[in-house]
């Protein structure tokens, strides 16, 4: 009878039941979330990881504007079938720069997490604008907009100063020539592109879109898809490095 | 205050504040439009502008119109309710059920026939999907909430709604935002957070109207006559408070530009993969449970007209029910980056989860002991205890699915998809549909519904639905994870991922048609609501009891 007559006070006080209330919700979260960001296995670099190019960041903007995490995640588990299917299973370092994540929770299309290289630029060109052109049963929607629209570039370099901010070591250097980066890279033999993968490490540079007239937004998205998941070398990679 | 006990007019600090306000954002906005990246965000920028114009124009007008004093908190000792804008949330909620509904026909029968993207950027799936899930969770489940909560906190508090325009405010706002975050959608401006979308000017917006809510909300409960704050009010003021903190947490980004619709979150990767699912389980948790538990706890006793079953019950689960959902959030990243530890704990925790949800709907089934009888004369009572069963299936196929072993067959399917609606359809519609057809004969004066047959004929209707849509969710979801993982007795993968994209078609066609059920039958309900307000038979005044049939303490 005393315990349940205790109960009394929040059932009269408001204050006090606003502030049980947010004390109750808080430590779920907290003992959840802000280990996150001091664990070894959480924070860990991985060789290789790199920000995106100012390009691939455009395409990745793509990506997330026609919402392509509906139905594609970028994240494979490491089970046996999902290994074989899409490869080695990902690693926390290798979103450390995406922003937002975009691991996504439905498959209705396959895993992207390591869709880069695997197909050449000119399927990825067809599958987007029309995927039943490639794959007969798809369901996914063609996107033939995307090859006509030219990118809009004019904000990449706030874009990316706005993330270096945030903490991806973009460099002065980068930012600066943000957008003269687009142009090298989705050109096919620039000059500049070794400049382009000093910046960049094995940043692929060529018209991904296969028109090298105007850059385009599949030009953009392309780019971002190649690199997918290609990062980091398996056959040099440490899995017991981070093991306690 | 400029309102006093003397006759002569003035604009109180409200209007006169607010009236600011809006102007001042109006000329913010047209500056913005002006200098706007895009031209999507310009078209933004001006619906900001023209709704801030058209808000100092009422605000003004109203003033003008109305009596030199407000209007007063009782009116013969009774309290004098404020249900304008309740009214307006209960017609938005139907008309954005509607629209949410059908958003969701269209992109079921897109996975069936995928020729239904017209080729278009705007009504692609990818844009559509995140149209469907804002308008079903946030526009209709919103407004049935903020309706509801409303009406619930102004009758167990014997109380009038604090502030005079702010309850407008919070209505009106609220449903700006949802046009401000559906057209954003159309036009490509996401920040690509499942649940979370709108990007972040919308995100502010969204925050200035919910504090108002929490101001108006509590207040009115600070301005109660009964000592006691009812259980139902326990539930709404959790929901708002833990949604709010939810929504600062997922939403920390900093724009590109004032000028710019595109901003970048302050998290990033694996941590921005936890905030994210902490955001999008609890959003689950606080919005689409606690919120739609409130109002069980009102509208079950009142229409069975019995106490609640248990008060002590209804304490435990209460705190277990807010105290455990906060940890549920990692069992959506089962396998993933995140570390092991924290999907054990999910995983524990969602299990557990399962004791205060039963606990939730023993306690608003047995509300009905003594009453079941009325399941068979009452339509509407059956839709919300049909619900309630729906709450208890869906709350243990959930802790099912989050055990580790369960989940690497079900996540990435449409097991996911079924077990979501068995919810959303089930639970948060049903109890959604049932409040709303408790509420609108009691806003509008009415005896009764227009028809009683219609509510009947809606429940059976979409009940045949979500059957159809669950049932081939779960075979579609189930099929496909087997087939992900089937081995050759060669060893190896047996199925290509296309074969068993093409596997699941047969089932888009059912649970598509389970859609349109569910269609047909918000149809029925809104005929009736429009007929129910046109021209049902007025009730005798004062036909609801002041006083709610709940007791809250011994």
């Amino acid at each position: 009878m005393s315990f349940w007559s205790r109960h009394k006070i929040f059932e009269t006080n408001s204050i006090i039941l606003v502030i049980g209330v947010l004390f109750v919700i808080s430590i779920g979260g907290l003992v959840e979330i802000v280990p996150l960001f001091y664990l070894k296995s959480t924070i860990e670099k991985a060789e290789g990881v790199r920000p995106y190019t100012p390009l691939e960041l455009a395409g990745r903007n793509i990506y997330v504007r026609e919402g392509c995490y509906n139905c594609h995640s970028q994240m494979i588990r490491p089970l046996r079938d999902e290994v074989e299917r899409y490869g080695h299973y990902s690693l926390a370092a290798e979103s450390i720069y995406d922003r937002p994540f975009q691991w996504g929770s439905k498959r209705t299309g396959p895993d992207l997490a390591r869709v880069g290289n695997k197909y050449s630029d000119e399927w990825h060109r067809d599958h987007l604008n029309d995927p039943r052109a490639v794959v007969p049963g798809s369901i996914m929607p063609s996107y033939p907009w995307l090859e006509k629209t030219e990118l809009d570039m004019s904000s990449v370099a706030e874009d990316m100063k706005i993330q270096a901010m945030l903490g991806v070591p973009y460099t002065e250097e980068m930012l600066k020539l943000a957008e003269s980066d687009v142009r090298i890279q989705a050109n096919a033999d620039d000059p500049n592109a070794v400049d382009l993968a000093k910046r960049y490490p094995n940043a692929q540079s060529r018209t991904f879109d296969g028109n090298p007239q105007k850059i385009t937004e599949a030009d953009a998205l392309i780019a971002y898809l190649q690199m997918l998941g290609t990062q980091v070398d398996f056959k040099l990679y440490d899995n017991k490095a981070n093991v306690r | 205050m400029a309102h006093t006990a003397t006759t002569s007019k003035g604009m109180t600090f409200g209007e006169a504040g607010s009236a600011l306000a809006f102007g001042a954002l109006a000329f913010l906005s047209i500056i913005i439009a002006a200098k706007a990246y895009t031209p999507e965000y310009a078209f933004h920028a001006y619906l900001f502008a023209a709704a801030s114009v058209a808000s100092v124009f009422v605000i003004v007008n109203r003033y003008y119109e109305r009596p030199a004093a407000l209007p007063p908190l009782t009116i013969n000792g009774k309290p004098n309710y404020n249900m304008g804008p309740v009214k307006f949330a209960t017609i938005a909620s139907v008309i954005w059920g509607i629209a949410g509904f059908t958003i969701g026909l269209l992109i079921a029968l897109q996975l069936a026939f995928p020729s239904l993207n017209f080729d278009t950027s705007w009504l692609s799936f990818g844009r559509m999907r995140p149209l469907h899930t804002s308008a079903v969770i946030f526009a209709f489940g919103g407004n049935v909430l903020i309706a509801s909560s409303f009406y619930v906190v102004q009758r167990t508090c014997r109380a009038r709604l604090v502030g005079d325009i702010s309850p407008w405010f919070v209505v009106l706002g609220y449903n700006f935002f949802i046009v401000i975050a559906g057209t954003g959608y159309l036009l490509g401006i996401t920040q690509g957070k499942e649940y979370a979308e709108p990007e972040w000017y919308a995100d502010l917006f969204l925050t200035i109207v919910w504090v108002t809510y929490f101001l108006v909300f509590l207040g009115t409960v600070m301005r109660r006559k009964e000592s006691h704050i009812y259980v139902a009010n326990w539930f709404y003021l959790a929901f708002i408070l833990t949604i709010a903190v939810l929504h600062l947490g997922n939403n920390a980004t900093v724009p590109v530009s004032i000028f710019s619709p595109k901003s970048y979150i302050v998290w990033s990767g694996v941590q921005d993969a936890l905030v994210q699912w902490w955001y999008g389980h609890n959003a689950v948790g606080f919005f689409l449970t606690a919120g739609f538990l409130a109002i069980m706890y009102y509208f079950i006793p009142k229409r069975a007209e019995r106490p609640v079953y248990s008060y002590r019950l209804s304490i435990i689960h209460f705190w277990s029910l807010i105290f455990m959902y906060i940890w549920a959030g990692p069992h959506h990243l089962h396998y993933t980056a995140l570390p092991d530890w924290a999907q054990t704990l999910g995983m524990v925790f969602s299990v557990m989860l399962w004791m205060p949800s039963w606990g939730g709907m023993i306690n608003g089934l047995m509300t009905l002991s003594g009453a079941w009888d009325k399941l068979r004369t009452d339509p509407v009572l059956r839709l919300m205890v049909v619900s309630v069963a729906f709450y208890g299936m869906a709350t243990f196929e959930g802790p099912l699915m989050s055990v580790k072993a369960v989940n690497s067959l079900s996540h990435y399917t449409d097991w996911t998809i079924g077990h979501v609606h068995a919810g959303a359809l089930g639970w948060v519609a049903y109890i959604s549909f049932g409040a709303v057809y408790c509420l609108v004969p009691w806003l509008w004066n009415k005896k009764e519904l227009y028809s009683m047959k219609a509510v009947s004929w809606h429940f059976w209707i979409s009940t045949l639905g979500i059957v159809l849509y669950i049932s081939s969710m779960w075979v579609a979801g189930i099929l496909q994870g087997l087939m992900w993982r089937a081995y050759t007795n060669l060893g190896f993968l047996e199925y290509s991922f296309i074969e068993t994209v093409e596997a699941m078609h047969p089932f888009y066609i059912i649970r598509a048609l389970g859609g349109a059920l569910f269609v047909a039958g918000s149809l029925i309900m809104a005929w009736n609501v429009w007929k129910t307000i046109t021209s049902a038979e007025a009730a005798e005044e004062e036909a609801l009891p002041a006083q709610p049939v709940l007791v809250a303490a011994e």
